[in-house]
């Protein structure tokens, strides 16, 4: 299986100190990769290097290589806004710009330089659809996106993701903030699009990481531990440190 | 994230029963080589006894990997152990069935007593009707059922204490039956225990109704009466 993006001794320093000391990881093609670890251990550093976003911090220096499609993403030739248009994100809070639905799904496809309206509409209702959430808002989809639930939020900010029809999305604990019946239909969701989209999750929640993805990496300190399947990590752990912290004892 | 757990559940529960249609038809054939003198029919037996221990390790297996990963509770826990515990269960009868098989290979012509030979063909119909009716319980959640299947086990129990002391008489009227019978009394403690594992499945099927792990039949070994 083809690799969309591939890390390869990635460094990450604040100023003089290394936050993240040469990682290397792959993002299988229509897989989903679970980025776990104790806060600080490195997992959200890492996936903010994937789109570029650890850019604007200051004093911040990335060495290594970090590919996508085999193109260096940190490469002076690359357009940000391309980039970011590729490897989509989706954050721990629901962050819906505030006006309508449609055109927060829409906001994409029109920052893109896409007129066709035919298209935009017809783009809009397939992402709502896959973000399963279109049930819910079909009738509303004039209406301010703030004034929708938490859970139905989280969705539309996927929709609005999915509407670019990026390459790779970036979850940083997209449930984190919702209640346990919202949080399963997002991973519904993720389930239900992976044969379209390539995912990398990062989240604390060691079920949804068991339960979804077919990788995981644990990180700690600043250090991929280990990287495996889904399957094997979570019943077979190679390293010691990831089956102490699987079975909670730190972090 | 139901509809993944309850499909692949589904699908374990289907080869579960599909192991237990295998291990019956196990049963049959090893006492039937054993009645009949048909080894190549036991040899059969042995052989495909490696399919039922793959299909068990495949079935636990998957059992694991529902643990680890979805990490069921309550009532979709105690799904998944029943598939766990029972399957070795079955797999225990199926080597119980190669017991039996191995027992017809070693017969060489030895003095038969028919009368012992239809006991032990009526305990093998018996078993595989109990098995059969563990199974439905397991699949229906037949708590009822199961309980009744328990019960049906003492039943196997007297019938080997039946032939076992028939069979200890002859040997006492007629030394030449003596090798002959000594096989008699293996076959007849492979059936008694292959109807302890069933009733042992018919106790995992009230657990997983119940939630109580209950012993149905306490002490129904004969040898203790």
């Amino acid at each position: 299986m083809a690799n969309v993006m591939t890390a390869r001794n990635l460094r990450l320093y604040y100023g003089k100190h290394e936050a993240l000391h040469g990682i290397d990881l792959d993002f299988p093609k229509q897989k989903i990769t679970a980025l776990i670890g104790p806060s600080g251990s490195g997992k959200s550093t890492f996936l903010r290097c994937m789109n570029r976003m650890n850019d604007l911090v200051a004093g911040v220096t990335i060495t290594g290589s970090l590919k996508l499609d085999n193109k260096d993403i940190y490469s002076p030739k690359t357009d940000v806004v391309d980039l970011r248009k590729r490897v989509g994100m989706v954050f721990q809070q629901p962050n819906p710009f505030p006006f309508s639905v449609f055109d927060n799904v829409a906001f994409g496809l029109r920052l893109a330089g896409i007129k066709d309206r035919a298209l935009i509409q017809e783009r809009v209702e397939t992402s709502l659809k896959q973000a399963a959430v279109w049930d819910e808002v079909k009738d509303k989809l004039n209406e301010n996106a703030l004034a929708f639930s938490g859970g139905q939020q989280q969705r539309i900010c996927i929709a609005r993701v999915l509407a670019v029809q990026p390459e790779i999305i970036l979850m940083d604990e997209p449930t984190s903030a919702l209640d346990p019946v919202s949080a399963g239909k997002i991973e519904d969701l993720l389930l239900s699009i992976q044969d379209k989209f390539t995912i990398a999750i990062v989240t604390h929640n060691m079920q949804q990481a068991s339960r979804i993805s077919d990788q995981t990496a644990f990180f700690l300190d600043g250090k991929l531990v280990e990287v495996g399947s889904t399957k094997q990590l979570f019943m077979a752990p190679q390293k010691e440190e990831t089956s102490d912290y699987l079975n909670g004892k730190f972090g | 994230m139901r509809g993944i757990f309850e499909d692949e559940l589904k699908r374990l529960h289907g080869k579960f029963t599909e192991m237990g249609i295998n291990v019956s038809e196990a049963i049959y054939r090893a006492s039937k080589s054993f009645i009949d003198h048909d080894k190549a029919l036991a040899q059969q037996v042995i052989e495909h006894d490696e399919e039922i221990n793959e299909e068990e390790i495949k079935l636990e297996d998957e059992a694991l990997m529902l643990i680890a990963l979805q990490q069921p509770v309550a009532a979709d826990f105690r799904q998944i152990i029943i598939v766990l515990k029972a399957s070795s269960d079955l797999e225990r009868i199926g080597d119980h069935a190669v017991g039996i098989a191995r027992e017809s290979i070693e017969l060489k012509g030895e003095q038969r007593v028919p009368e012992i030979e239809d006991d032990i063909g009526e305990m093998t119909n018996n078993v595989r009707s109990m098995l059969e009716e563990v199974l439905d319980a397991y699949v229906k959640e037949d708590e009822v059922g199961a309980k009744q299947i328990a019960i049906a086990n003492q039943q196997i129990d007297k019938a080997y204490a039946n032939v076992r002391e028939k069979t200890i008489e002859m040997m006492k009227q007629d030394s030449k039956v003596i090798t002959g019978s000594a096989s008699y009394l293996m076959v007849a403690s492979y059936l008694e225990r292959i109807g302890d594992h069933i009733s042992n499945i018919a106790e995992w099927v009230v657990y997983n109704k119940t939630g109580h792990l209950a012993e149905l039949t306490p002490d129904h070994h004969p040898e203790e009466n």
